[in-house]
């Protein structure tokens, strides 16, 4: 070896805590998101052992309210918004237009200490006593009834809004500045495309989060009522600012998933991505018209009826750019030279399962419908069939794709379809039946319910024994590659993207040479025989 | 980091890193206006509700204090403006001497604010802490002061971020005028001309109403 | 070294904005009823433009900035575009 990769240039912590190499950076990144990860599942677990009975019997309802709050804040902040742009496209993002780090490397070490901070703060709150009010934060139960720790776990996430914008203002400079000579736009990766949407919704969503969180500690602390109808303050008010920011959260965390699965499937169907200006464009289509859906998750709240019928409208035109998405990948696979390695049975596993949570997201779309489902499992399993079904299937994905170039090493083709095919049933079986339990009108956030509705839970929370051994066993095979598996050559799948130009892993600064782009992305050779243990 | 360079390596050029310092200050700038944006949103939804009240309290503030910070902050954008502009023609002193007189300004600014914040303590306009107001408009007028009070110091700290960052350069600038300075010196700029340009707005939004009724 | 004047298109934003300033302060106490609030607000972007136009250089930069400057301030119309709609929209209870 000529030069020594990232890895192995230095050991120390140093080296690491103050490093300024985008690949180090999405390593800490990845390593916190793993424990997060770990915490908001460990919430979800507690949940499911709960609703398998029909009566309250391993928690009282106010532990029942900071478990949910706690899953559905740690996942949300601190694993799926994130998850893929800050482990993946950090890493990915500069080798695939050629650059030798983000144009900000210190704001992007500044962006992890930020998060960390943040999730510390977070995780104090949870460990002092919990956060009830669920992840909504809906005043005024926050800001005057609740008795738990609302100004830390906001404060916490005040912090890691920082990070998130940092992240986002890096990836959009680095994106128009430092692509490789002859790179142009429609050159780019469409997974480039999708985080430059994603980090625009990351860029001008996050500060008005931001100002709310603000506004809402200070109505708790000082005890005025900016949201308090008490002095002629509108709670509507607040939901309408937390989901101006919260509803294209959810695009942050979809994106990056769909810029994945441009790459899985293109990569293992050996052809370009079929439509790729409108796959492009669509990914800034969903980032704008993302922008203004927001009032859909107000129907019931008594926000004006034409105010109602706008966002019921523009939440079906919304549909319309993903719809354009799905159609692509399917017509990407036609008459493709298909290859079921891990990666695509987990681009897959996400074309199905985003599919279904698309398609029922217009139900809720829809006023009259939305009237019967709100607040029932129903909206539960639409939005996790689009944040795990879709979100964390694609982020697994794209973690097996670029797993060799990360690492270096080669992991057990066996046990990743194994698991893929896993976290397909199991997350089925977990979701499918909260659909039942929600048209039948379950409410959420309740830990206890009529027996009628046991059988369904039971499938629920046995789907859910699945599907967490199915995201545990990626830990074992992935963990055991890393010290006993094969090396894994510069180019394992054969692909033409950038990233893989380079040695795995890659060296400090990416490239030895500076490269240069001279065609459009996805031209696979279609001859690919070889298998990648061994190429 | 390759010898003898004096940018990062991801750049090609001195020119190539300047220029995406400034798009990561617009960038930033974006997202510092939706920061204010959303308190503009609270404060228009609530200035609908309560139009009386808004004007009522809009009296109660201090529009000789308000009228002189913004004239101050005006000049000091200007002094700011200048100082960029005398850098690049190579009058480093003079650029140092802008930027003291602009940071100055920035503490009058501040200075000013504070005695203001005093005199509505006095006036029982503080929400949450010294508050009472004539009944009938008293609750629309608390909303606005708890508006004021939280839109005004989140103002203040942006101010101190940017009397503290001119301060560095002024000080960085008395050795030397590097490329490296004079791309941080407009980068600064920018922020505090946008710190400037949001006070114009909320001079017009907080001070202005109401001051042709009763 | 004393050689540097400050450029003419500066000094004239300076005194332009101090004039808008006496200006909007002056017509805020004029009778215009619901008119005031218009006036202020438009006065008020007027001075935010000549900022951005001559302090902050805008005029003379290339479209990728305006593109920036302009993003902020379009999804900041969208927030409060959709957001009042609401508010004024809604029935009186």
């Amino acid at each position: 070896m000529t030069e020594p990769d990232y890895l192995n240039s230095s050991y120390t912590l140093r080296s690491w805590f103050l490093t300024t190499d985008h690949k180090r950076i999405a390593i800490l990144y990845f390593a916190s998101l793993i424990a997060f990860f770990f915490i908001g599942g460990a919430a979800a677990t507690a949940i499911r052992i709960e609703l398998a009975t029909p009566q309250a019997d391993l928690v009282s309802s106010d532990t029942y309210n900071r478990l949910f709050t706690m899953h559905g804040v740690i996942m949300v902040w601190f694993f799926l918004i994130p998850s893929i742009p800050n482990t993946l496209g950090n890493f990915i993002v500069p080798l695939m237009i050629g650059a030798r780090d983000l144009a900000f490397p210190r704001l992007n070490l500044l962006s992890w200490y930020l998060f960390v901070a943040g999730g510390c703060v977070t995780l104090f709150a949870i460990v002092a006593g919990g956060i009830d009010t669920g992840w909504t934060f809906y005043t005024p139960f926050s800001t005057l009834y609740s008795n738990s720790y609302v100004i830390i776990a906001v404060t916490g996430i005040f912090i890691a809004g920082f990070s998130s914008i940092l992240t986002g203002l890096n990836f959009i400079v680095t994106i128009h500045r430092l692509r490789a000579p002859g790179l142009t736009w429609y050159r780019l990766p469409l997974f480039v495309w999708s985080l430059y949407a994603t980090s625009v919704i990351l860029v001008l969503a996050t500060p008005v989060l931001a100002i709310t969180l603000v506004l809402l500690a200070t109505e708790r602390f000082f005890g005025v009522g900016i949201f308090d109808p008490k002095i002629g303050g509108d709670p509507l008010l607040f939901q309408h600012l937390f989901w101006f920011y919260s509803h294209p959260a959810v695009y942050i965390m979809i994106l990056p998933g769909m810029g994945v699965v441009n790459e899985l499937i293109s990569c293992f169907s050996r052809k370009p991505v079929f439509g790729y200006k409108f796959v492009a464009w669509a990914s800034l289509a969903i980032a704008a018209v993302g922008f203004l859906v927001w009032g859909h998750h107000m129907f019931v709240s008594g926000q004006s009826l034409l105010a109602s019928l706008v966002f019921s409208f523009m939440s079906f035109i919304v549909a319309v750019p993903s719809a354009i998405k799905v159609f692509n990948w399917t017509a990407t696979l036609h008459k493709g030279s298909l290859r079921f390695d891990a990666p695509m049975l987990y681009a897959l596993g996400f074309l199905g399962l985003f599919t279904i949570g698309g398609l029922t997201g217009l139900f809720l779309a829809c006023l009259a419908f939305d009237v019967h489902a709100t607040d029932t499992y129903f909206v539960v399993a639409h939005f996790h069939y689009i944040m795990v079904g879709g979100m964390v299937t694609a982020y697994f994905g794209g973690l097996h794709y670029w797993w060799p170039k990360i690492t270096g090493r080669l992991y057990s083709e066996y046990w990743a379809r194994t698991a893929a095919v896993l976290i397909f049933f199991g997350f089925n079986l977990t979701f499918f039946p909260q659909f039942v339990l929600g048209a039948e009108g379950m409410p959420r956030r309740y830990h206890v319910y009529p027996p009628e509705f046991q059988v369904w839970n039971v499938l629920s929370s046995g789907g859910a024994t699945i599907l967490a051994a199915a995201y545990l066993l990626p830990m074992f095979y992935l963990g055991y590659s890393l010290f006993f598996g094969s090396r894994a050559p510069a180019n394992p799948w054969d692909a033409p993207g950038l990233e893989w130009q380079t040695s795995s892993p890659p060296p400090e600064l990416n490239f030895e040479s500076q490269p240069v782009v001279t065609r459009a992305p996805y031209q696979y050779r279609t001859d690919f025989t070889a298998e990648p243990q061994n190429a | 980091m390759p010898e003898g360079r004096g940018f990062a390596p991801q750049y090609a050029s001195v020119q190539h890193r300047d220029e995406a310092a400034e798009i990561g200050i617009w960038v930033f700038l974006a997202t510092e206006l939706l920061l204010f944006g959303g308190l503009l949103f609270a404060y228009f939804v609530y200035r609908h509700a309560n139009p009386a009240a808004f004007a009522a309290a809009s009296r109660h503030t201090d529009i000789v204090i308000g009228t002189a910070n913004t004239a101050i902050l005006l000049t000091s954008s200007f002094l700011v403006a200048c100082a960029v502009d005398a850098l690049q023609a190579g009058a480093r002193r003079i650029c140092i001497m802008l930027l003291i007189g602009a940071m100055l300004l920035g503490l009058l600014f501040l200075s000013l604010k504070a005695t203001e914040y005093a005199g509505e303590y006095h006036e029982h306009l503080v929400p949450g802490i010294n508050f009472s107001f004539a009944p009938p408009l008293a609750d629309g007028a608390e909303l606005f002061f708890t508006i004021y009070f939280v839109a005004t110091s989140i103002h203040a700290i942006h101010m101190m971020i940017g009397i503290a960052v001119l301060a560095a350069l002024a000080i960085m600038l008395r050795r030397t005028a590097s490329t490296r300075l004079c791309a941080a010196l407009r980068t600064a700029a920018l922020y505090w001309h946008f710190v400037d340009a949001i006070w114009i707005v909320l001079f017009a939004l907080i001070y202005l109403p109401g001051r042709s009724g009763a | 070294m004393m050689g540097w004047r400050p450029p003419l298109v500066l000094v004239a934003s300076w005194l332009g904005l101090l004039a808008l300033l006496a200006l909007t302060v002056t017509l805020a106490y004029l009778p215009f009823g619901s008119l005031n609030s218009t006036v202020a607000i438009v006065i008020a972007a007027i001075k935010a433009a000549i900022i951005a136009a001559f302090f902050m250089e805008l005029w003379d930069r290339g479209p990728r900035l305006l593109i920036f400057a302009g993003a902020g301030l379009f999804w900041l119309g969208l927030l409060l575009w959709l957001g009042l709609m609401d508010f004024i929209t809604r029935a009186p209870a």
